[in-house]
């Protein structure tokens, strides 16, 4: 028992505290206690991590442990973490502290919204505190399966629809996903299922052909890899508020992770080889996700398409398999969760009071809700890269590391994935510019209020990490280029 | 041969002196005596189950009874599954039509069970044939339970018609057999048995018999009617015990007489897996009715559990305990379904499940999960059970047929998600009312649940099994 197993069993004991709660206080009051704990359990990981990787720890995860689980198997409950891991897991507790505020007032069920939503949080800080392949496929999966609810119970529009494509998709990723750890799992011998341990064998170069575009597309269709990402913007569209910030800010972070992780990193021979086909496929990602993006007219399926986009950017960043451009991907993980999570989190806003995201009847916001306008150009500024924001860094990392790569058809991938920056810039500044300024369209919107406490609170958050991010990125990119060292070795041997 | 040796058959012993225990009971209690039967009945289950631990393989009278770890842990997973039955019957027995037959229900399901055990550790075919038809006659009984409803008794009379269709079948294939190997004890055959037309030929009429009893498609057709017309309890039974028996047997008997000839049978099985997981899942897609769409859920069910017998002997243990798991959910799922249909007045409809989160609350978290473990999500007990089945088969090189299984399992979450979707997402003007499942009814949801969310997490059982599995049947 490490302080890795406390990010299961805060969790844990939440499920057990919102199940036994009453009334909606002490429903509010669990989950505002067990996000805190988890917020500074995650800023304490982080600081011990730093520390001791300057007291000079080299070994390539820290806090290993290991509980025997299923014998025959091999499978154990291993638990360790690597920068990556780090990054990953405060980026999960910030979304998941502000995701507490903003679905403060949710009704109806209050109680029963946030034992999915905490559930679905267990399986996503399960699944970065993982090294065994099945423990963290359990966890991944146990993250996908609330969703389901949480949209389709509490979502608005199609969300029936919604909540079954996305499910279905995510879980025919992980049927891919199951195929390929058995075939990870038996190629290497089948003597251990630890990731540390498999990284140090060599699986043959004929399995690793097979199985790794299955696994890479089990996780691309989290990470939302054309073609398969059409459950992304019907999912974020009809998600709750907090729901949105939770899968776009940080599950979608999970088919990144997994691809670089398990992907990549077991089977080097097997990346080198198919990371022609999957550039491609990314390269439209990015382009398409962004020119998708200018053309809709709700809020929510804008910064889904956007997301499409810039989850595609991570993809493409990690294919491109130079150092530079793999920190540029986790830096994007990082900073596309959180400034990601800052829109959804202003848009729920913004529609829970005027009833509507179409860009078409909005307009004038500035004046009536001082506050998340202005929060809403700070995430689009962040978005469409700026310098100082959170967005700059991780592009201009991911673009300068995939140049990098001297091979002429990367290098044009390069160019065409650049063409995003431009086309961002088109759908921000005009979705900007037709519902913050101008004249309201609608008299009922002059009544309407701005911020309440909580909401503040989940914003200001929010934004003082993008822009933390922003300006003082050495930690993070420190430590996230200490931690892509060994993939990279590992690739350059194959 | 004498007393002591008898003991080594003592669960089939004890089985029979209950039935006579019970007999009597049913003669000299005072009507209604729905209760205290069921209460005696449960206690005889436990007494069996807590001394029913042979764990040393024994053979009686010349091989014609074979008693191994393996037989006797399935044994006790089938007592286990009657005891949930039994405990669930309670508001259905109760009803005005059945009050008085309540003492022949529980001898009838004391007798099937008897009979699927001797099934299990049979070493004879005849043996085998005679436990089969003790487990298949008393069963059509049951389905017809309900014999003023026209449903069930015209289930009772599908199911018996399949049944002996299914029997001529398997004898022919044994006739066969015998034909070509001039045995009929299990033991003596391996070496005689090297693939010929005739062998077979024997092997696919067998197949075919068995194939009917575990409803595989294309033995199919008679379930989703029989699970319709029998009462909901029956049901139950009908889809995780009898099934469960007639699983092992079938690994039992590949394993032990057509184990020279696994090329040929796991060709034969590798496309029959496909044909009813695939086909049970589309068939499951539009059923309104619960019980028909449980129907089509077991059907392909019974495929995952083929696709633990392809992966032979290292698939045993993850057999073993797939029918563990798929129990626990599959009995809380017809509770579930019993409960609703004797509270509301017979809706077995999905539609009638609509906004049931409002009313219920409870039932519907129950129904939730055991849907959930039966989709193979985790942590349920499904998802383990379905990894380690897929485990088992891939480390026999059975790569594709595992992964079109995965596949599936994609298909069948979408139905499954169907029935939670009405539960809790759609809206309905009049939901099914409130009301108090019975303490029985309660207690053996409970179990269920209990057996649902800790049978994956808790690894020793799946250990245990490894080994029983190791002892029998050497698999490592």
């Amino acid at each position: 028992m490490n302080i890795l197993s406390l990010f299961v069993l805060i969790p844990l004991l939440m499920l057990a505290g919102l199940w036994a709660s009453r009334t909606l206080n002490q429903t509010r009051g669990v989950m505002l206690a067990g996000s805190s704990a988890l917020l500074i359990l995650a800023i304490g990981l982080a600081v011990e991590y730093t520390n001791l990787r300057q007291g000079g720890a080299t070994a390539d995860m820290l806090f290993t442990d290991s509980v025997t689980w299923y014998e025959p198997l091999h499978i154990a409950y291993s638990t360790g973490v690597d920068g990556i891991s780090v990054v990953m897991l405060l980026l999960s507790a910030i979304i998941m502290f502000t995701g507490t505020f903003a679905s403060w007032r949710l009704k109806p069920m209050t109680k029963e919204y946030f034992l999915w939503f905490t559930l679905l949080a267990l399986g996503v800080f399960g699944f970065f505190i993982s090294t065994d392949l099945f423990t963290m496929f359990l966890f991944y999966e146990t993250a996908l399966i609330p969703m389901y609810l949480l949209i389709g119970v509490w979502g608005s529009g199609r969300k029936e629809y919604a909540a079954m494509k996305l499910t279905l998709m995510l879980m025919g990723g992980s049927a891919f996903l199951l195929i390929g750890i058995l075939g990870i799992y038996y190629g290497a011998g089948a003597t251990t299922m630890n990731i540390l341990e498999l990284a140090s064998m060599s699986i043959p170069a004929n399995i690793q052909h097979i199985f790794f575009p299955l696994v890479f597309l089990g996780f691309g269709v989290l990470g939302a890899l054309f073609p398969f990402h059409t459950w992304s913007p019907d999912g974020h569209a009809s998600a709750p508020t907090a729901v949105s910030m939770l899968h776009a800010g940080v599950l979608m972070k999970l088919g990144g992770y997994g691809c670089f992780r398990i992907a990549i990193w077991l089977m080097p021979e097997g990346a080198q080889e198919w990371s022609g086909l999957f550039l491609v496929l990314t390269t439209i990602s990015v382009v398409y996700g962004a020119l998708s993006a200018v053309v809709q007219t709700d809020l929510k399926y804008i910064n889904a398409y956007s997301s499409v986009s810039h989850c595609g950017l991570v993809l493409f960043a990690l294919l491109m398999m130079t150092r530079t451009a793999c920190t540029g991907a986790i830096l994007q993980m990082l900073s596309h969760g959180l400034m990601t999570a800052l829109f959804f989190a202003v848009i729920g806003m913004i529609y829970g009071r005027t009833h509507t995201r179409d860009i078409r009847l909005l307009g004038g916001l500035m004046r009536i809700m001082p506050f998340l306008a202005v929060a809403y150009v700070i995430a689009g500024l962040a978005n469409l890269g700026l310098p100082g924001l959170s967005g700059f860094v991780a592009e201009m990392t991911v673009f300068v590391g995939s140049f990098e790569h001297p091979d002429l058809f990367h290098r044009v991938c390069t160019i065409i994935a650049t063409t995003s920056i431009v086309i961002t810039a088109v759908y921000i500044l005009r979705t900007v510019g037709r519902i913050l300024y101008g004249t309201c369209k609608n008299p009922e919107f002059e009544k309407l209020t701005d911020a309440t406490w909580d909401e503040r609170t989940a914003v200001i958050c929010l934004i003082a990490c993008v822009a933390a991010l922003g300006m003082a990125p050495y930690w993070a990119s420190t430590i996230i280029n200490e931690s892509v060292a060994p993939v990279i070795e590992r690739l350059a041997c194959s | 041969m004498n007393i002591a040796t008898l003991l080594h058959m003592q669960p089939e012993v004890m089985l029979a002196c209950f039935i006579i225990i019970l007999l009597f009971a049913d003669l000299t209690i005072r009507q209604p005596n729905h209760r205290i039967l069921q209460l005696i009945t449960i206690g005889l289950l436990l007494v069996h189950l807590a001394t029913n631990l042979t764990l040393s393989e024994e053979t009686l009278f010349g091989g014609m009874y074979h008693s191994s770890p393996m037989s006797s842990a399935v044994k006790s997973i089938l007592t286990i599954g009657t005891l949930l039955v039994v405990l669930q019957a309670g508001p259905w027995i109760r009803l005005s039509d059945n009050n008085h037959k309540a003492g022949e229900f529980y001898i009838l399901v004391f007798t099937t069970l008897l009979g699927m055990f001797f099934m299990t550790s049979a070493g004879h075919f005849l043996m085998f044939y005679v436990g089969l038809e003790m487990a298949s006659i008393p069963m059509a009984c049951l389905i017809a339970f309900d014999k003023y409803r026209a449903g069930s008794a015209e289930a009772g009379m599908k199911f018996i018609l399949s049944a002996m269709f299914s029997s001529a079948l398997m004898l022919f294939g044994i006739s066969l057999l015998y034909g070509t190997v001039g045995t009929l004890y299990f033991s003596d055959m391996p070496e005689h048995i090297v693939g010929s037309p005739l062998q077979m030929g024997a092997l696919v009429f067998f197949f075919a018999g068995l194939g009917f009893k575990l409803s595989l498609v294309p033995f199919h057709a008679w379930t989703p009617d029989t699970y319709q017309g029998a009462p909901t309890t029956v049901g139950g039974y009908l889809s995780v015990v009898s099934k469960g028996a007639a699983a092992f047997a079938l690994v039992n008997i590949l394993l032990r007489v057509f184990g020279p000839m696994a090329e040929n049978w796991e060709l034969l099985l590798s496309v029959v897996i496909v044909l009813t997981i695939t086909v049970g899942n589309l068939m499951a897609l539009h059923q309104q009715n619960m019980k028909r769409f449980m129907a089509y859920s077991s059907i392909s069910q019974a495929g995952y559990i083929l696709l633990a017998i392809l992966a032979g002997a290292t698939g045993t243990a993850a057999l073993t305990y797939y029918i563990l798991a798929y129990m626990a959910a599959n009995l809380a799922v017809f509770c579930v379904i019993n409960e609703i249909e004797q509270h509301t007045g017979g809706h077995v409809d999905r539609d009638d499940y609509r906004a049931l989160y409002t009313t219920n609350p409870r039932l519907t978290l129950v129904l939730t999960l055991a849907l959930f473990s039966l989709a193979g999500i985790p942590p349920f007990a499904g998802f383990f059970s379905k990894f380690f089945v897929f485990a088992a088969a891939a480390r026999e090189g059975h790569w594709i047929v595992t992964f079109l299984a995965l596949i599936n399992t994609v298909i069948s979450l979408y139905y499954y998600l169907l029935v939670v979707r009405a539960m809790y997402i759609d809206p309905s003007d009049n939901p099914a009312p409130t009301f108090r499942t019975g303490r029985l009814g309660q207690l053996t949801l409970v179990v269920c649940l209990i057996a649902i969310v800790a049978l994956g997490l808790v690894s020793p059982i799946y250990e245990t099994l490894c080994q029983a599995a190791m002892l029998t049947f050497g698999a490592n």
